[in-house]
């Protein structure tokens, strides 16, 4: 297929907008920061997130299945998860590639047949954006399991019905002393 | 949008201005030679003074150095004396190295991991090169303009101003520049750092965002005086010896103003005045404040050697007979001592 | 970009925030990075200002009606107090070496926590107060008024910083962001803003002399709980003593390790270990429900709050009659302990320079204090031979250790936990050098903000932490954090359960117990968490 050919010769290109725009929706500094910094200890976000894209779409571009794809989304969506985006903001940079891919080849899409090839490959980032949202809601899911299996709930409550705690009062006189 | 460095680019224009046409349009040398710089070295010195003495007069209620290294425990442990410096000399030293080698910003290595297995180290090192670069570049230039002030020229600044120019570019094929001394060294490097220095805070997104005007004003500033100082120097050749003589005019408060030095160098000193009296005023106070920074000026030792809070003051606190009242009956089902055993009816009686 | 079509508005998800300025852009105070504001009840108990019922994310906060005017007042008076304050504000070139090295920025990636600004939303308020050039010249000298907004933005990120010291350890002039949350925090307490999870457990502290308000009998309750665990595991009756007048040494530990899971193993190893010093060396140690809290959430109000709880470790030593005091595998307890309570609460002059009876070693680096950190202790008796210890009872684990930020920062505990580990264990593998001792990467949740409503906030900011673990544990196979604060303890399973779900998380003296052969052991099937033990085949490689 034609296509193929194009988005294997263009992945380094492609992938370099497609993590452009992931990092620019962050604020511009920090973007720059995410960018910029190539240690993977200091910068987990956006190495994370060149990393994990390159793979995404290596696996997209050669009919991974599934489970790989829920592979390479994992660490970037459990990042997106915890950062103060709505679940759509978290998930729209998948669809985004859709425009990329298509000013990418805006030549050559005049081509009728690499066209069709392009539609059916829009389909599978539709795909892609569906295995997103499961693997989103995990994260969130893990995210509330996590809050309400805190310890306080978890032991405090715990004590509390077993009338271990004292609960607090109003400060007293003759409690306290001058130290 | 980010108009904070037009604002500073702007403040500098202006002043460059005042001070040419004050001496070139109006004939105000008396004023740019004399009572200018006579006010902003009082202005210098008296509220430098002032902002350290405040400074002084904040108590240190604690002890609370940043710990960079493994303290001094066991015996048989090796401790690190500078960066936890335990004793009083290691803090010297390290207090020596961060202002000599700004050691602290020197701490941002790196490392950088390759797809493969290896693991190569690097240094974040720009920043910490042309902060050294700049602030030894101006040390320099201001040990050189001492042979303005003192007759004979005292031996370091005679031996910096060799060491300088030892490395300098000298123009041998323009007949007029032979025989006068090349460009310093130190001018070029200053006016390297500060474009580097002043670029970093245009460019780099990050820093761009956290910078004041007050953060470009200076660097504009000191851009100025590197450049009237060279211009002068260099290409406009202002009278060497008619500025020793405004200077020693200056410090020895017999004030007086030779002929034919020029709007350049009234500018120039125009600028170092500024600089002088916005000091006190402003962040420049790093050089002061440096010295007394409790993170790094303090022995470590705070376990070992008491240290006393002026300003202690008493406070309500629970005592243990407080605690003891409103738990008593309970600690003793659970067989915990107790300092008063509680009366045995008035136990039944809540039970 | 600009080249690609425009998406219909609707479909605009792609979030792009805007270019203002910081001092244009308002802080948003957002659910999961705030905590719940502290209950009335907890203010009143230990007499802090204007207890009421209100929440960060209401438009009223029932702010005194002077409030301005107690902030200005209360930041004056700080300035005169602390030095520390006073240079920080004003020497700050912002350079901006600090900027990316706190882990709430790298997680989150808002650009005000980075520390330079975090600081600068005091500063602002400083140079238009105190400052001549800030009184001039206003917006341009950095200044800016005291408005709701910006105590709205006070509230938002003194409330998103752990005091871990990071930041401090790369400034050139040593601007310590901790020395700031603490002021910013100290003004916000002086209107009643405090949350909830440091406020209540600083009522519950002050009166039950723990933060969970584990009353004295109940305290006692879980102990002997740990015990029982403990003889099924062993075959040894342990007999931990309470309140003992006379006793060599008196014991302090953060009470986390008392009531939560994994901190209640690392209680068990304290235990097994003074019972085993006892049987073989007569050392005496007692226990305490009175100062039964190490950890101090004062520390996170005010310095004076911090006092009021510390007092209670004297106190109590005095009135035992001990000869010093052993602190349990706490952090900030540590840093409070290190470099505040001699001066706060001391001078300890009714205590001996601690001695360790055992191996003779005088604590020189206690002398005043007179309180030696358990992993010093037990680096000593480890060094001078005086333990009995079985590390392939720990050969089930493949060992990591997290430097917590105080004990790094504010002490330089490097080396005694890891000689420890190493001693007891024998799969050990340090994280990348950039991510440990003094330059380690906070839990994320430390400084009070453990709490769970902030659990997206505890997930970023821990994120650089749990990276690194990550790579240790890709490449050697790391099933066990081990880590030497109650916090972590109680905050990194939680960490490690979103990151990096393999593995656990360890106090250090749950390894030293696992090891430990005590005297009348029966012999051991399972460590103390009821796992089975390897072969002892495979350990000595």
């Amino acid at each position: 297929m034609v296509l193929d050919k194009l988005l294997e010769q263009h992945e380094a290109a492609i992938v370099g907008l497609w993590v452009d725009h992931v990092i620019n929706t962050y604020a511009p500094d920090s973007a720059h920061f995410y960018k910029t910094q190539k240690d993977q200890f200091a910068n987990p976000v956006g190495i994370t997130f060149s990393e994990s894209l390159g793979n995404l779409f290596k696996a997209l571009r050669t009919g991974g299945d599934r489970d790989e794809l829920s592979k390479h989304l994992d660490p970037v969506l459990r990042i997106r998860a915890i950062q103060s985006f709505t679940p759509a903001e978290a998930l729209a940079f998948i669809i985004d590639l859709k425009p990329i891919l298509r000013s990418q080849f805006k030549d050559a899409l005049k081509e009728k047949r690499l066209s069709r090839e392009l539609v059916r490959f829009e389909d599978q980032i539709d795909a892609m954006l569906l295995i997103a949202f499961d693997v989103y809601s995990a994260c969130r899911e893990k995210l509330f399991e996590l809050k309400v299996s805190t310890e306080r709930e978890k032991i405090y409550k715990a004590f509390l019905r077993a009338g271990l705690i004292a609960d607090i009062k109003a400060e007293e006189p003759g409690n306290d002393a001058l130290h | 949008m980010n108009l904070k460095y037009v604002y500073s680019f702007l403040a500098v224009l202006v002043l460059f201005l005042v001070a040419y046409v004050g001496v070139e349009g109006l004939g105000l040398d008396w004023l740019f030679g004399i009572i200018v710089p006579y006010l902003a070295v009082i202005v210098f010195v008296v509220f430098g003074t002032k902002r350290i003495l405040g400074w002084g007069r904040s108590a240190v209620p604690f002890r609370i150095p940043t710990t960079a290294g493994q303290q001094k425990s066991l015996p048989w442990i090796q401790s690190s004396p500078i960066d936890n410096p335990s004793s009083k000399l290691g803090v010297w030293v390290r207090m020596a190295l961060e202002v000599l080698t700004f050691r602290s910003l020197f701490r941002n290595s790196r490392i950088k991991l390759g797809s493969g297995p290896k693991i190569s180290y690097h240094l974040e090192i720009f920043l910490w090169l042309g902060a050294l670069a700049f602030h030894y570049a101006f040390l320099v230039a201001i040990i050189r303009h001492l042979r303005f002030f003192a007759e004979p020229v005292p031996f370091f600044v005679q031996l910096v101003q060799s060491v300088d120019s030892f490395f300098r570019f000298e123009i041998h094929y323009d007949p007029i520049q032979v025989g006068l001394p090349g460009v310093a060294l130190s001018s070029i490097v200053l006016l390297l750092a500060v474009t580097f220095l002043l670029l970093r805070r245009l460019l780099d997104t990050k820093v761009r965002y956290i910078s004041l005007a007050a953060d470009y004003f200076p660097l504009f500033l000191i851009l100025g005086i590197a450049f009237t100082g060279i211009l002068m120097a260099y290409f406009t050749k202002v009278n060497v010896a008619a500025v020793k003589e405004l200077a020693t005019g200056l410090v020895t408060f017999q004030p007086t103003i030779p002929e034919g030095l020029g709007g350049v160098f009234y500018v120039h000193l125009f600028f170092v005045s500024v600089l002088l009296a916005y000091f006190p005023f402003s962040k420049l106070m790093h050089l002061g404040g440096i010295f007394m920074s409790p993170t790094r000026n303090l022995t470590t030792n705070t376990r070992a050697a008491r240290h006393v809070n002026p300003w202690n003051y008493p406070v309500k606190i629970h005592t243990y007979e407080a605690y003891e009242d409103d738990f008593r009956e309970k600690m003793v089902e659970a067989g915990l001592p107790v300092e008063k055993m509680p009366a045995a009816t008035a136990a039944e009686e809540k039970e | 970009m600009s080249d690609l079509p425009k998406p219909d508005d609707l479909l605009n998800f792609s979030h792009r925030p805007p270019k203002t300025e910081w001092m244009d852009t308002p802080a948003e105070i957002k659910k999961g990075f705030a905590c719940y504001a502290g209950n009335p009840k907890s203010l009143e108990a230990v007499g802090l200002p204007n207890p009421r019922t209100w929440s960060c994310f209401d438009e009223d906060w029932q702010l005194p009606e002077n409030w301005q005017e107690i902030i200005y007042e209360g930041f004056k008076e700080r300035l005169d107090k602390f030095r520390s304050f006073k240079v920080f504000m004003d020497i700050c070139v912002r350079c901006g070496a600090c900027s990316d090295k706190c882990h709430y920025f790298i997680g989150t990636g808002d650009p005000k926590n980075m520390p330079v600004l975090r600081a600068e939303l005091l500063r602002s308020v400083y140079r238009n107060d105190f400052t001549k050039a800030g009184k001039l010249l206003g917006r341009i000298a950095g200044a800016r008024p005291m408005t709701l907004d910006v105590l709205r933005e006070w509230w938002a990120y003194f409330f998103q910083c752990t005091e871990c010291r990071r930041c401090s350890l790369f400034c050139p002039y040593g601007i310590d962001t901790a020395e700031i949350t603490m002021m910013g925090r100290e003004l916000l307490n002086l209107l009643g803003l405090n949350i909830d999870w440091i406020a209540t457990p600083v009522a519950n502290c002050y009166r039950t002399g723990n933060h969970l308000g584990i009353q004295p009998h109940a305290f006692k309750d879980m102990i002997d709980f740990f015990v029982d665990d403990i003889e099924e595991i062993t075959g040894v009756q342990v007999e931990p003593q309470f309140q003992k007048k006379g006793a060599d040494i008196l014991f302090i530990t953060p009470s986390g390790d008392v009531f939560a899971d994994p901190g209640t193993y690392t209680c068990m190893g304290y235990l097994m270990l003074f019972h085993f010093l006892k049987e073989k060396y007569g050392l005496d140690v007692t226990w305490s429900t009175y100062a039964s809290e190490g950890g101090n959430f004062g520390f996170f109000t005010s310095h004076e709050m911090m006092k009021r709880l510390n007092a209670k470790m004297y106190l109590e030593a005095k009135r035992l009659g001990v000869k010093w005091i052993l602190g349990g595998e706490c952090g900030h307890m540590w840093r409070v302990i290190n470099q505040y309570m001699d001066t706060m609460n001391g001078p300890a002059d009714f205590l001996d320079v601690p001695v360790n009876p055992i191996t003779g070693t005088r604590f020189e680096n206690a002398a005043s204090t007179k309180m030696v950190h358990i992993t010093e202790f037990t680096a000593d008796l480890i060094h001078h031979g005086k333990l009995d210890l079985d590390p392939s009872r720990n050969e089930n684990k493949v060992l990591t250790f997290h430097d917590s930020c105080n004990p790094s920062r504010g002490m330089g505990l490097f080396e005694e936990p890891r000689y420890v580990i190493q001693n007891v264990a024998n799969n050990f593998y340090d994280m990348p050098a950039s991510t440990i001792r003094e330059q380690t990467f906070c839990c994320g949740s430390g400084a009070g903000l453990n709490a769970g409503e902030d659990m997206e906030l505890r997930m970023a900011g821990g994120l650089p932490r749990a990276n690194a673990v990550k790579h240790v544990h890709d490449k050697h196979g790391v099933n066990m954090l081990a880590t030497i604060c109650a916090i972590d303890r109680a905050v990194l399973p939680d960490l490690m359960n979103y990151w990096v779900p393999d593995v656990e998380v360890t106090g250090v003296h749950e390894l030293v117990a696992n090891a430990l052969i005590m005297p009348g052991e029966q012999e051991r099937e399972t460590d103390l968490r009821g796992e089975p033990l390897l072969g002892t085949e495979d350990a000595d490689e």
